[in-house]
């Protein structure tokens, strides 16, 4: 399906489908199906259906207290850019192939997906408590053993098709070596979203409520919402890969929604199986067992089209 | 947002001063056998983010400071559930030295849930009943000055599951 308005067609998609009007829903339902998914593993019922809507609601409810400072304004920004972030890196996601507007570029939307990370340090630490600084040196160092990982497996998908481009990235034909890749993708989402074994930066009652731990209200609404789009953003890029460019546009929304919940279940039932690592196994587990096949993807990726043009 | 209140209690546990049964039987409440998830129970581990404070304990003269503090530290709106004989009466600890009880004397009470210690199901009653007070009150604007509430099969209304169990 193609439009003649470049300009309408951006902007459509970046505030209704995968934009803002389909992410925020998306969002909380996705969060209840995480929700719901461990209850259901751990043989409970688990919350009912509209309960992220409900806390988000009541939380935008509390009261915030007076934060005088540059320090109560950092603690305002942080998670309004983590969310703002998250949903512009929702927005790029090329779900429907579209021939005008913005076409998605995969750097912008790895440097997005990366912001709320970022968020989530620098807010732990302008919060000045002791367990959101602890949360936050923890989250710093998982970013720096997940990422290494992460952008091998992007760069060595994108070196072996030659592009950057993500509509381009979803149009062209599945290899071998793209599979490889979106598999160290998944090893990397779960550090990515906080879930467990490497729910190390938000461990609940081990370091209260990690970087979150002074955030109260609405600001604490915003960052679940930007949560919420984090596992939209970073599911979704994958389901991007995943999925064969459909023309239908309706069918390619349903495949796309579809294998973001296949992944959300995936994500959630290893959560609730396995237990939280110590941050010296999660880094080793990055660097040692998961670095060694991403790095060979990648150079496999490089050398083939080097060794191509060598060949007479 | 009265039934957004109501339906997302968000708890902060503190023990001032329990011997660990009330605690045991709280965390049992939010288990696989009661999941008091189902009405959107959490218990949260940052008093900033919680709703309702579930305080155990007769509060030791060393644990006042700390109660008044957490208190303070919750945002509005909020209910205080005292769970356990203790905060209500400081129980078996009456006259007690090293006491400065019961709950009452420093933070208001919303809901006492008696019993020592109190079964699940009564503490679920509580939060449940706390979640309504909570919502009710903040839709009137202001601190509800009526007496608390009592719940739990130690006040004489049996809950359905202990009564079912009391049959048998």
């Amino acid at each position: 399906m193609t439009f003649d308005y470049p300009l309408i067609t951006a902007l459509a998609r970046l505030l209704i489908f995968p934009g803002l009007l389909f992410a925020i829903p998306a969002a909380w339902f996705f969060l209840w199906v995480e929700r719901k998914a461990v209850a259901l593993m751990q043989g409970r019922i688990g919350p009912p259906f509209m309960q992220p809507f409900y806390d988000f609601v009541k939380m935008m409810g509390k009261t915030t207290p007076q934060r005088p400072g540059a320090a109560g304004v950092l603690m305002r920004m942080w998670p309004l850019l983590a969310m703002a972030s998250a949903a512009g890196a929702v927005g790029l996601l090329p779900v429907l192939p579209s021939q005008g507007g913005f076409q998605g570029d995969l750097i912008l939307l790895l440097a997005l997906l990366e912001v709320p990370s970022m968020c989530i340090i620098a807010a732990g630490f302008s919060s000045r408590s002791i367990f959101a600084e602890i949360g936050s040196a923890r989250e710093a160092i998982l970013s720096v053993s997940y990422n290494v990982v992460f952008l091998l497996a992007i760069i060595s998908i994108a070196a072996a098709q030659n592009t950057f481009s993500l509509g381009a990235l979803a149009a062209l034909p599945h290899t071998p070596l793209r599979w490889l890749g979106i598999l160290a993708l998944i090893v990397c989402l779960p550090a990515k979203l906080h879930l467990n074994p490497f729910s190390l930066p938000n461990a609940e009652q081990e370091i209260y409520a990690g970087p979150m731990t002074e955030y109260v209200g609405a600001e604490l609404a915003m960052w679940e919402l930007s949560h919420g789009l984090e596992w939209i953003a970073a599911t979704g890029l994958i389901a991007a890969l995943i999925v064969p460019s459909i023309a239908t546009w309706w069918i390619a929304a349903l495949v796309f929604v579809g294998i973001i919940f296949a992944i959300v279940l995936l994500l959630s039932v290893v959560a609730s199986a396995t237990a939280r690592l110590a941050i010296d196994s999660s880094v080793r587990f990055y660097w040692q067992c998961t670095l060694l096949f991403a790095g060979l993807a990648a150079v496999i990726a490089i050398a083939t089209p080097v060794l191509a043009r060598l060949k007479p | 947002m009265c039934t957004c209140r109501s339906k997302s209690p968000w708890l902060f546990h503190m023990n001032s001063g329990s011997c660990n049964g009330c605690d045991i039987e709280l965390i049992a409440a939010l288990s696989p056998r009661y999941d008091a998830e189902q009405l959107g129970v959490l218990l949260k581990t940052s008093p900033r983010h919680a709703d309702i404070l579930c305080v155990t304990g007769p509060v030791t003269a060393k644990a006042v400071g700390a109660v008044k503090t957490v208190y303070d530290q919750i945002p509005g709106p909020k209910a205080v559930i005292a769970i356990g004989s203790c905060p209500a009466t400081t129980n078996v600890f009456i006259d007690s030295r090293t006491l400065d009880g019961p709950l009452e004397k420093h933070i208001p009470v919303d809901v006492f849930v008696p019993g020592c210690p109190p079964r699940p199901d009564a503490i679920i009653q509580g939060v449940a009943k706390a979640a309504e007070i909570l919502a009710e009150r903040a839709a009137k604007g202001q601190p509800a000055a009526k007496l608390p509430v009592i719940v739990g099969d130690a006040c004489g209304e049996p809950c359905s599951r202990a009564a079912s169990e009391g049959q048998q």
